[in-house]
C-alpha cells in the first residue's frame, strides 16, 4: 500500500504492508535512532513525533501517518546534541539505550509545558524508563537545560 | 505483534460497520493493546477519517468522538471547565504522555477493560454511547453487554448537574495498571459509583449515602493477582469510596 508523508522535513513516497508498524517503517528508512525496547507499549524508547506531539512509534501503524510529518531524532540533531551535552554533564547519559526516546520526549516537554516544575516534569517523563540511572542525573540535567533556556520554575 | 492483509481507512460509519460484521477483521483504535496480542487479522479498519478526534460541547451536553486521544481528554479545557480535574485524575497514570497520545478514549470504551481508568470514570455520569447500528444506549448498559460486532462512534458526557464527581485510584508503581479504581457522583437521589480493577469489567454500585455504596462494595468479587490479594483490594474499595465521598461532601482530604 502506498504511504506518503513528510519525514524530518522531507516529502516521500514508499511502499508499505498493510501491518507495518511505524517503527518497523522508520527502521527501514534509516532512521536507527528509534529502537524498540519493550514490546509491550510501556517504555518510551520508541518515541517519534507525529504531527508534533510525542507517540509510541511501535504501536502506530505506518499507514496512520499518511499525510502527516514525523520527526525523528535524526530530524532534530542540534538540538538533540545541545540537551545531550547537558544528559552528559551530569553523568546521566549512562549506556545510553534509553536515550533517544528520553531525548525526544524532553524536547516536547520544553515545547508543550511552560516553565515546568519538578512535578510536571517527573509526570510528563513517567512514559520513559531509564534500566540503570535512578533518574536524578536526567532531572538535574533537565533542569540546567531549562534555566539556562529561561524556562524553569 | 498482530499481521493483517489489508488496511482500510472508513470512508463513513456505515462501511466501518460492514467492514467490521467479518470477524476476521478489527477495529483499530490507538494500536497500542491490539499490538500485545498475535493475531492474524485479514483488514483492520482505520475510524481516524471520520472526525470522530473531536471534543464538542452539544447543548447540556459534551461529546468524545470515538477517536479522541487519552491526552485529549487528559487536558481539554472543555472538559476541565465542567469537571475540574477529574478528568486529568483519570488518564494522567496511564503508562505516559506519548501512550495516552496514541490510546484513543473508545478503544478504551469499547474494550471495556476491567482495570480501565476511563471506563471506571465514565460509568457514573449517566453516559451514553453511539453505535452505528444500536444508536444511543447508555453506557451502564453497554457496560454489561457481551461484545458484539456494532461500531463505537460518540460518547456522550452530560453536564454535572448535582457537583463535580471525584476520581481516585492506587496503583503498585507509577505507570502501572491500576490495583483498584474509583470514581463517585452525585446523582438526584443519591451516589453512583464505580469500582475498577476489581474481577471483571467495572462494576455501577447505586445508593442513597456513603455507607450504602461501602456495604455494596464489600459484596463484591475481587481478584487475587500479582499485583494485589482479594483482601488488600476489598479494603481499598472501602478506604477509596470512604475519600471519595468525603470530598463529594465538601472538600474534606482523607
Amino acid at each position: 500500500m502506498k504511504l506518503t508523508l513528510t519525514l524530518n522535513g522531507v516529502r516521500r513516497t514508499d511502499e508499505v504492508a498493510a501491518d507495518t508498524t511505524l517503527f518497523s517503517y522508520l527502521r527501514d528508512r534509516g532512521c536507527l535512532s528509534v529502537k524498540c525496547g519493550c514490546e509491550t507499549s510501556n517504555c518510551g524508547l520508541c518515541t517519534v513525533w507525529l504531527e508534533g506531539k510525542p507517540v509510541l512509534s511501535c504501536s502506530v501503524p505506518a499507514l496512520r501517518a499518511q499525510g502527516k510529518s514525523v520527526t525523528t531524532l535524526e530530524g532534530l540533531q542540534e538540538e538533540a546534541a545541545q540537551f545531550g551535552a547537558y544528559l552528559a554533564d551530569e553523568g546521566a547519559e549512562q549506556c545510553g539505550y534509553c536515550s533517544p526516546g528520553f531525548v525526544m520526549n524532553v524536547l516536547s516537554m520544553v515545547r508543550e509545558l511552560d516553565n515546568p516544575t519538578d512535578e510536571e516534569i517527573k509526570e510528563y517523563l513517567a512514559g520513559n524508563l531509564c534500566r540503570c540511572t535512578g533518574y536524578q542525573g536526567q532531572l538535574r540535567a533537565i533542569r540546567r537545560y531549562l534555566q539556562e533556556k529561561g524556562g524553569a520554575k | 505483534m498482530y499481521t493483517a492483509r489489508n488496511y482500510v481507512v472508513a470512508a463513513s460509519p456505515e462501511e466501518a460497520w460492514e467492514l467490521n460484521q467479518k470477524k476476521a477483521n478489527a477495529i483499530l483504535g490507538g494500536g497500542c493493546w491490539l499490538r500485545l496480542g498475535r493475531r492474524r487479522y485479514d483488514t483492520l479498519i482505520d475510524l481516524s477519517g471520520l472526525s470522530l478526534d473531536e471534543i464538542r460541547l452539544e447543548g447540556d451536553t459534551i461529546s468524545l468522538g470515538a477517536m479522541v486521544t487519552l491526552r485529549q481528554v487528559e487536558t481539554s479545557p472543555l472538559l476541565r471547565e465542567s469537571f475540574g480535574d477529574y478528568f486529568s485524575r483519570c488518564t494522567r497514570h496511564i503508562v505516559g504522555v506519548q501512550f495516552r497520545n496514541c490510546a484513543t478514549v473508545g478503544g478504551s470504551v469499547a474494550a471495556r477493560f476491567g482495570f480501565s481508568d476511563p471506563v471506571t470514570a465514565l460509568l457514573p455520569l449517566g453516559c451514553q454511547v453511539e453505535l452505528v447500528k444500536a444508536g444511543r444506549i447508555p453506557l451502564e448498559q453497554y457496560a454489561a453487554m457481551p461484545y458484539d460486532r456494532d461500531v463505537l462512534t460518540h460518547i456522550h458526557i452530560p453536564l454535572p448537574k448535582y457537583g463535580r464527581p471525584v476520581y481516585e485510584s492506587v496503583r503498585n508503581t507509577q505507570t502501572d495498571l491500576p490495583v483498584l479504581t474509583c470514581a463517585v457522583a452525585r446523582e438526584e437521589n443519591g451516589l453512583a459509583a464505580a469500582l475498577g480493577g476489581r474481577s471483571g469489567r467495572p462494576s455501577l454500585l447505586r445508593g442513597a449515602d456513603r455507607d450504602g455504596l461501602v456495604e455494596q462494595a464489600m459484596k463484591l468479587s475481587y481478584v487475587d493477582n500479582l499485583r494485589a490479594g482479594a483482601d488488600y483490594r476489598r479494603h481499598l474499595a472501602k478506604v477509596l469510596l470512604n475519600r471519595a465521598c468525603a470530598q463529594l461532601e465538601g472538600g474534606e482530604q482523607l
